[in-house]
């Protein structure tokens, strides 16, 4: 008997519950996950300091940040699990003709993240019971498993966006390589980007609540210790985003034409093509754009002649919506740019004077710097998932194909919302009484 | 033994782990929410002491069981979760809710705060042990057909041996729990708390033994060829859990804490492989066996060797957070 042949594909009238729903479960888990990747480092870093010769403000930083890192990697951790359960629940087509395909990635995620559950416990309860240099070692594994699990699900997501390591005939999988999936095309550039923006995110996401420290008490050693630790980190990584984005985007221009095309609005293939910034694309051509002549084909080819293949090769049911990721990517990118002129602020001001700039503007764009780099990550997943559209599998399976047969999904949909909401409110009022509880040092004499 | 069966049986070793730490840290919320104002506090600290080092590794055997299942045996995966996709859903809100409402209640101070959040760790720890042992009820009485959301939405979790397997689920994780602190009430040096758990020990353990016994007739009506394999080649190991059942009660009449943690995990762990023997070789009763639900080989290899070098490096790691745990209250 052949399995595959009793899942047959339906209509699913609540399609959009079933998007909308996986959408809000990944958007609101990557957020607090980037965290569980990222933020360990600055912890260790801190303990490091104050085991080396820092002295009481780097320990003071080191377990206040350890205390947050506990409360968001719980929140982390429950929130992913649903994800696991949304791809049987909502995408089960997907699951029983790929499961055996994209599976193997997830299970080393699984691995990957145990590891780094069983040292956050470690670490954490281990603090005072633990000699400090052991303890210091057992961090390592938080980390290295924190980064192992992000490269291993996003490594699921990049065969999604480049499927290989499979035959398929008449719907049915054959001569499946696991290893040929989890190495495929778009891996190297996708894990990169994204390990990237959770080290970002967390820095200039720590780096936030600690200007906002500042600006209520500027004389704080604590905050301006942690500011410094956690921006520098996002700031020195900056310019390597910009670098892998650029990869990225040289790869979209061989490897998934169309999503290039929707990035940039372009609806006709030419030679030659401009460089579109910001801009509205609608009814099949950009408005208010400024545009760069040749520019897309000296970025996506590093040749000004080169062709860039337009929306137009595709039929219009096999085209992304055009309007959202183009937009998305413009967000992506500037929040980018302006992180990477805070950065520059940041290093200019360091090189003349030996510390931070003193300026008011200069604290607020820090405090705006921690949600925008927030904003850029899902700008960037937007581009990503919405590019693909309308295949789950790029050119393989469509989103419609992979749905579950169940009736009733806007039920779960709206449960979830709700659930979310309580789940969030938690989560701050947690983390603002966590912060309130802890001193504070107060200005130095 | 294929390697489609030796991923299965590490699956199940995965499943059977859950069962006794994850299913105990569930117990515990039970205890939690029906602490009472007495001891409430001291059994509450307990409670925070002990599981607050370890829930969230022995939550992680959960998703391992999972994603091991969508890789090895695809359509099992999607056959179950598009027909169990209520209680699933259920389970899913359930784990959400009960892991921050745990990890808020430690973070804060507030007395009122920590009431509220307590109350959510404690009903979620009931509600999502009762939908998995639904989940499993569903499964083992061959309610789960093959195909895309094919079996009845509601009839697949809503019927006698899913609310048998629901309510055993809940009373079983309270017996561990109950089991295990009372061990760990020992460590506090306080006597009333030590016999404040060991009392609950006894009490959910002669219920849920008494409902084991009327679930037979349950699982006899409900579900025949549950019945008949776990009369048949199963038999052992139903034999087997209800004597280290039996031998649990004596040894906590007896205070012996210790052992009884042992024949309590035995007797629990016996209910999940009795359970697993009496449906081999099917993974959806009645429809579709381990065989025919395999993916292809190359992935079951691969798994393999994963599940293997990650035993490698989870077991060692979760020993030496269990060590450290027990180590801090000493």
């Amino acid at each position: 008997m052949n399995a595959i042949d009793v899942f047959s594909a339906v209509d699913q009238p609540d399609l959009w519950a079933a998007r909308a729903q996986m959408a809000l479960s990944l958007a609101w888990h990557i957020v607090i996950a980037c965290f569980g990747v990222g933020f360990p480092t600055l912890v260790l870093i801190a303990e490091y300091r104050s085991r080396h010769g820092g002295g009481a403000v780097y320990d003071a930083l080191a377990h206040r940040w350890a205390k947050i890192l506990g409360i968001l990697f719980a929140v982390g951790a429950v929130s992913g699990t649903i994800l696991s359960f949304e791809m049987g629940i909502l995408w089960p087509r997907l699951m029983a003709t790929f499961g055996s395909v994209l599976g193997l990635p997830f299970a080393i995620e699984g691995i990957a993240f145990f590891i780094e559950a069983i040292f956050i416990g470690i670490y954490l309860y281990g603090w005072d019971r633990l000699p400090p240099t052991v303890h210091l070692l057992t961090g390592l594994p938080v980390v290295v498993g924190g980064i192992a699990s992000a490269w291993f699900v996003v490594t699921a997501n990049a065969w999604l966006n480049q499927p290989v390591g499979f035959t398929l005939t008449n719907g049915v999988v054959s001569g499946v390589d696991p290893w040929a999936a989890i190495l495929n095309p778009a891996t190297p550039v996708e894990t990169t980007h994204m390990i990237l923006a959770a080290f970002m995110v967390s820095g200039f996401g720590v780096a936030a609540a600690h200007a906002w420290g500042l600006r209520r008490n500027p004389a704080s050693q604590l905050h301006r210790t942690g500011f410094l630790i956690a921006f520098s980190l996002g700031a020195i990584l900056t310019p390597a985003q910009i670098v892998v984005g650029d990869a990225a985007a040289q790869f979209l221009a061989t490897n998934q034409p169309i999503k290039l095309a929707a990035i940039e609005g372009l609806y006709q293939s030419q030679r030659g093509a401009p460089l579109s910034i910001g801009g509205i694309p609608v009814d099949g051509a950009m408005h208010f754009a400024l545009q760069i002549p040749d520019g897309l084909s000296l970025l996506a080819f590093r040749d000004p002649n080169a062709l860039v293949v337009g929306l137009d090769t595709v039929p219009a049911a096999d085209r992304p919506p055009v309007l959202p990721v183009h937009l998305a990517f413009q967000v992506m990118v500037a929040i980018g740019f302006g992180l990477l002129a805070l950065g520059a602020w940041l290093a200019w001001s360091w090189w003349r004077r030996r510390d931070m700039p003193r300026s008011r503007r200069f604290i607020l764009a820090a405090i705006a710097a921690g949600p925008g780099a927030v904003v850029a990550m899902e700008a960037g997943w937007m581009v990503t998932e919405l590019g693909r559209q309308p295949w789950i599998v790029y050119r393989v399976m469509r989103v419609e194909d992979a749905v579950t047969a169940a009736r009733g999904l806007p039920i779960g949909f709206f449960t979830l919302i709700g659930v979310y909401l309580a789940l969030t409110a938690g989560t701050i009022l947690v983390l603002r009484r966590t912060l309130a509880a802890m001193p504070e040092d107060g200005p130095p004499s | 033994m294929t390697t489609a069966d030796a991923i299965l049986f590490l699956t199940w070793a995965g499943l059977t782990a859950y069962a006794l730490f994850g299913g105990a840290d569930f117990g515990a919320g039970f205890w939690d929410l029906t602490a009472g104002r007495r001891q409430g506090a001291a059994i509450r600290d307990l409670i925070e002491d002990t599981i607050g080092p370890v829930w969230e590794a022995n939550h992680v055997w959960l998703i391992f069981a999972i994603v091991v299942v969508w890789t090895a045996f695809p359509v099992v995966f999607a056959a179950v979760a598009s027909t169990l996709y209520i209680p699933l859903t259920l389970v899913a809100i359930g784990i959400i809710l009960r892991g921050s409402g745990f990890a808020f209640r430690k973070s804060v101070a507030d007395p009122d705060l920590r009431r509220r959040f307590g109350m959510i760790f404690g009903l979620s720890s009931i509600v999502t042990p009762f939908f998995l042992g639904a989940i499993a009820g569903g499964v083992a009485s061959g309610r789960v057909p093959p195909g895309n959301a094919a079996g009845d939405p509601i009839g697949s979790w809503l019927n006698p041996t899913s609310v048998l397997g629901g309510v055993l689920a809940v009373g079983l994780c309270a017996f561990l729990a109950a089991v295990y602190l009372t061990s760990d009430a020992r460590r506090t040096g306080d006597a009333a708390l030590v016999e404040a758990f060991r009392g609950r020990a006894l009490a959910s353990g002669l219920t849920v033994g008494t409902g084991a016994l009327l679930g037979i007739v349950v699982i006899h009506a409900d579900a025949p060829t549950l019945f008949a394999g776990l009369t048949a080649g199963a038999l052992p190991l139903v034999v087997l859990s209800a004597v280290t059942g039996i031998a649990s009660l004596a040894l906590l009449a007896r205070r012996r804490f210790a052992l009884a943690r042992g024949t309590a995990g035995l007797a629990v762990g016996a209910v999940l492989w009795g359970w697993a023997v009496a449906q081999y070789p099917y993974l959806l009763v009645g429809s579709l066996t381990i065989d025919q639900a395999a993916g292809p080989p190359a992935t079951l290899t691969a798994l393999l060797i994963s599940l293997l070098v990650g035993a490698v490096l989870v077991v060692p790691s979760m020993v030496a957070l269990f060590v450290l745990a027990q180590r801090s209250r000493a």
